[in-house]
Parts: structure tokens; C-alpha cells; sequence
């Protein structure tokens, strides 16, 4: 569907030359929805806009259905940008004009005609759940209802690619829950290949297929976003996720538990066997659960525990490794 | 003659009226006219714009900071020439008029930038991902947005405008600040001068009025 090749952007600003990405090739298939994260500053908001040559990269290039668009005239690249769509964090639109309009724009880039796009207008709204909107200004409605406007504005042309820089992030919880799940919806019922860039974790873990880890400019790791959950490799990775999942002790509990503290993550089936029942019996250790929960990614579980272990200390060396035998990953926070 | 103050109200005010309002409507038409698209030219010209284009644009700006660092009094005499080229006066409203539209088209020119400079970037550049033409971008999105502004600026160049051709009356150009200057001030008629100043007042709180109203009606922020 998308392929970037050593894509490079660097800026000249004034004195100093700033290199946004460094060499980052990419493949994203059919139906996927990739995700891009990192920390601001990273490049991914520059490398997003590449794709339809809104920042042109200094070296490159950038097939999109097999086409190589770098070399394209401004009308071929009209074109290509006509089956791209395109959601901002900042939702930019015209708030001159009411909500039928916004939408309505890139169906008169297109030259449809104005009964062809009233109808079309009618199904974006429901696909949206705006119906009720049509002839509202978009400074009458709320943050998630822009981003609605947006998407529905995006989708105008049945682009069979959506590129989105940070749609939720100037979203509130609850309303950035909404919006993605009508992406994800979209990705589904549409089959429309997605692009997201976000610095939330969360975002990433809600919807995406795969993901590409950007510092720097560069992309640090791409896996897909179970993988990436369960065993992160970067340190930029594991951070992320880290913040996240937020499995930090409180200092009371550290205080006060006794034993080996040890942090287990264990996927797919067998975050549902009783793996720590079977240890506590198997080489008699008492085993205290501090902290943990379940996450699912797509609907695959990745469960992480905090446990203290209690005992003998041949006993706890034995349990540790019958237990690094069963799980995904065994971390010894703190030895008994 | 002995005119008193109420004679030459009745004489010449009806005339002195239609004479700003001929020079006004000329120079305001042909500022919309020609200072609009001036204005977007100089705007989609800038760097990183639609249509950037460093040389156009610096002929632009300076072509309009000529105009404006010159006194109008001597733009006026300046222009005279052009004048008797182009209306085949020197004197009367309709010569005084190739003054007033230079120094309108390049004062409203400028407003119109200033306003367009001002709506938000980001909606342009969703207009342009999105596959919109140059020209779409600006009927759809640029115009729009940037009505209210483009309103205020046209209100303020009329209000200048109302400055300006009062020196008109240098040039015999006519119009109500003819009448408070030839009379009221040369003439020592203070009753003159107090109603035409009067009169100009209130025209110019009109215009602002009106300006404000329209601009407020077609202003959708945050509404």
C-alpha cells in the first residue's frame, strides 16, 4: 500500500540545518493500521507529512499503490492527494464555513457535482454520527465533534489511505476513546489503511497493527504493537510502555514487602494458566501478588505481575527459574 | 455678496456632498476592484505561500510602501499629470480621484494581506492535502475566513478616504472638507465649519457602523 525508501528531511532554519529524519524506510500493507510514537521532536509529525508531499523529503522516495509520487507534477500530485486523506490534532477547519461546506471541500477539489455531494455529505454525517450537524458552524460544536468534521472531510473521496498527526491530543480522555474507536471502525468496515502518529501510548495500544518507535529522527524499533508491548527492545520503548502501563510500586508497599521482589510479564494463553499456584506448590515459597493487571492488545492478553516471594533461599532460586521457563519475561526488581 | 453661513449650506452643500460621494464611490470601487487582488497577490506570494514568488512580491510591497511614505498632499500634486492623461481634467472630483484610488488601492492592498496573514495556516494546508486547487483554496477557505478582516479593512480605507479627499480641495477636487476649508477656515464662516465638521462626523461614525455591523454578521469564531 505505502513504502517509504531513505526517506531524509532537513530544514535549513536560518543558521543551523536541522536533520527532522534520518533514513527511515517503512512498509505499511493493505488494511493495516500503523502506528507511528515517540517524544515531540522526533520526526514523526515530519515524516507523516511526507506521505503526501506536504513537507517534500531531501532524499527518498515514496510509493504509494506502487506508484512512486516524489517526481510527480503538481497536477498527478492534486491527484494522489485526492485519495489521501488527512486528520490534524488541531482539526483545521474552516470555521467560516458550516460543517456541509468543510466536508464538502475536497468533493469540489474533486469536481463532483453539487447533488452527488449533498448525498455524499448525508452519508459522512452518518458515517460520523453528526447527522444533526449539517448546517452548523464549527465553532458551535465540541473538540471530539470537530475531529469528527475532520474525519468525515478526509473521507470525502473514499481515500483507500488516511494519514492522521495526533488526531486525540488536544482531545480529553473520554472523547479521545471515541475517536479512535471510529477510526478503528473505518479501518474495519472500510478497509482503509491507516497512518497515526501519536505520543501516547495508549493511542497506539487501543488500535494500531504495527508500530514504528521514532527518536531522533530515526526509527528505533518496528514491531507489531503485541510485540512491542509484550517484549519492548529500545530503551525509548521500554520507557514508553513503562509510562503507560504505570506499574510503579507505591514507596509504602516496597517498604514493607518482604523477599525477592521479581516483575513477570507472560502472554497470550498463558496469562491465563495458573503459573504462580503451580510454583508456590511446586517448591514451597510463599507468593505475595503486590501489583498487576491484564492488558490486551488487539484482544491478546499481556498480563504483568509484581510479586514478593518468600522462603528458602535455594528454593527461591529454584522457583525463580521454573518460573523464567513459563513466562515472557522475569525481572528481579529486588533479592531477598 | 454677504453670503451668510445658511446661503452657502443651501448653495453649495447639495453639490459638496454629491462630490465626496463621487470621489468616495470611485475610489472605494476601484480599491475592491484592484487592492483585493493586490492584497492576495502579495499574500500568496510570500514565502512558503501558494504561489511563492520572492521577486513578484518584493516589487509588490515595495510598490505599495511607495505610495504610503508619501504625503497624500503631494501625491496629489504628483499625480496631476496622469490625471489630465486619464480623465483630461485637472480639477473637479473625478480628477481628484486618481490620487485618492492610488493611495486607497495601496493602503487597502495592504490591509487585505495583514488580514489574510491572520487566518489560521492550518486550514490552508488541510485544503491543500486534501487535493483543493489554488483557487478553491482561496474561494473556500482563504475569502471565507478572512471576510470579517477584509470588512474592517475596507471600513478603515473609507474612513481614510474620507480624510483624504478633503485635501482634494488643493487640487479644486471639491467635497465636503472642500467646504469646511474654503469657507470655514479662509473665510473665517465658523457656522460652515462647525456644520460640515458636524456633517463628517457623523458620516464617518456611520461608516465605522456599518463596517462593524457587516463585519460582525459574517463572523463565525467561536460562534
Amino acid at each position: 500500500m505505502l513504502e517509504l525508501k531513505n526517506i531524509q528531511v532537513r530544514f535549513a532554519t536560518g543558521s543551523h540545518a536541522v536533520h527532522a529524519v534520518r533514513d527511515v524506510s517503512l512498509r505499511v500493507a493493505k488494511g493495516e493500521i500503523f502506528g507511528i510514537v515517540g517524544t515531540s521532536g522526533a520526526g514523526k509529525s515530519t515524516l507523516l507529512r511526507t506521505i503526501n508531499l506536504l513537507e517534500r523529503p531531501s532524499s527518498g522516495e515514496i510509493r504509494i499503490e506502487g506508484r512512486e509520487i516524489t517526481g510527480l507534477d503538481a497536477e498527478a500530485l492534486r491527484a494522489v492527494r485526492l485519495r489521501t486523506g488527512m486528520v490534524f490534532q488541531h482539526f483545521n477547519l474552516a470555521h467560516s464555513r458550516t460543517v456541509e461546506d468543510n466536508i464538502a471541500l475536497p468533493l469540489r477539489a474533486a469536481g463532483v457535482s453539487e447533488d452527488r455531494i449533498r448525498e455524499r455529505v448525508t452519508q459522512l454525517l452518518e458515517l460520523v454520527e453528526l447527522a444533526d450537524k449539517r448546517r452548523v458552524y464549527p465553532g458551535q460544536l465540541s473538540g471530539g465533534q470537530k475531529q469528527r468534521v475532520g474525519i468525515a472531510r478526509a473521507l470525502a473521496n473514499e481515500p483507500p489511505l488516511l494519514l492522521c498527526d495526533e488526531p486525540t491530543s488536544a482531545l480529553d480522555l473520554e472523547t479521545t476513546e471515541s475517536i479512535l474507536d471510529l477510526l478503528a471502525g473505518i479501518n474495519a468496515r472500510l478497509g482503509v489503511t491507516i497512518v497515526i502518529i501519536s505520543h501516547e501510548m495508549a493511542v497506539i495500544k487501543r488500535i494500531c497493527h504495527r508500530v514504528a518507535v521514532m527518536q531522533d529522527g530515526e526509527v528505533v524499533e518496528e514491531r507489531t504493537a503485541y510485540d512491542l508491548f509484550a517484549t519492548p527492545r529500545h530503551a525509548l520503548t521500554r520507557e514508553l510502555i513503562e509510562k503507560s502501563l504505570n506499574l510503579t510500586l507505591p514507596p509504602r508497599l516496597l517498604a514493607q514487602s518482604k523477599g525477592t521482589l521479581i516483575r513477570l510479564v507472560y502472554l497470550g494463553e498463558t496469562a491465563e494458566e495458573p503459573i504462580l499456584a503451580s510454583t508456590a506448590r511446586l517448591y514451597s515459597v510463599h507468593i505475595n501478588i503486590l501489583h498487576g493487571r491484564i492488558e490486551y492488545i488487539g484482544d491478546r492478553p499481556i498480563g504483568i505481575l509484581i510479586v514478593a516471594l518468600e522462603g528458602e533461599p535455594e528454593r527461591i532460586e529454584d522457583a525463580l527459574r521454573h518460573l523464567e521457563i513459563q513466562v515472557a519475561k522475569l525481572e528481579v526488581l529486588r533479592h531477598g | 455678496m454677504g453670503d451668510t453661513p445658511l446661503d452657502v449650506l443651501f448653495s453649495d452643500l447639495g453639490k459638496a456632498l454629491w462630490e465626496t460621494a463621487l470621489m468616495s464611490g470611485i475610489s472605494l470601487g476601484l480599491s475592491l476592484v484592484a487592492g483585493l487582488p493586490l492584497g492576495f497577490l502579495l499574500f500568496l506570494t510570500r514565502r512558503g505561500m501558494l504561489l511563492e514568488n520572492r521577486a513578484l512580491n518584493l516589487l509588490g510591497g515595495f510598490a505599495i510602501n511607495l505610495v504610503r511614505s508619501l504625503p497624500f498632499v503631494i501625491l496629489l500634486i504628483l499625480v496631476l499629470p496622469l490625471a489630465k492623461l486619464v480623465t483630461g481634467h485637472t480639477t473637479g472630483p473625478v480628477a481628484a480621484s486618481v490620487p485618492l484610488v492610488i493611495a486607497c488601492i495601496a493602503f487597502y492592498a495592504r490591509l487585505v494581506e495583514v488580514s489574510l496573514s491572520e487566518v489560521n495556516t492550518g486550514v490552508v494546508e488541510a485544503a491543500r492535502a486534501l487535493g483543493a486547487t489554488h483557487w478553491l483554496i482561496v474561494r473556500e477557505v482563504l475569502f471565507p475566513e478572512a471576510l470579517p478582516g477584509l470588512i474592517r479593512g475596507f471600513t478603515v480605507t473609507a474612513i481614510s478616504l474620507i480624510g483624504y479627499s478633503a485635501m482634494a480641495g488643493v487640487v479644486g477636487g471639491g467635497g465636503i472638507g472642500f467646504l469646511a476649508i474654503n469657507y470655514g477656515y479662509y473665510r473665517y464662516e465658523t457656522g460652515v465649519l462647525i456644520v460640515t465638521v458636524a456633517l463628517l462626523i457623523a458620516l464617518v461614525q456611520a461608516v465605522q457602523m456599518l463596517g462593524d455591523r457587516f463585519a460582525h454578521r459574517h463572523d463565525r469564531r467561536g460562534r
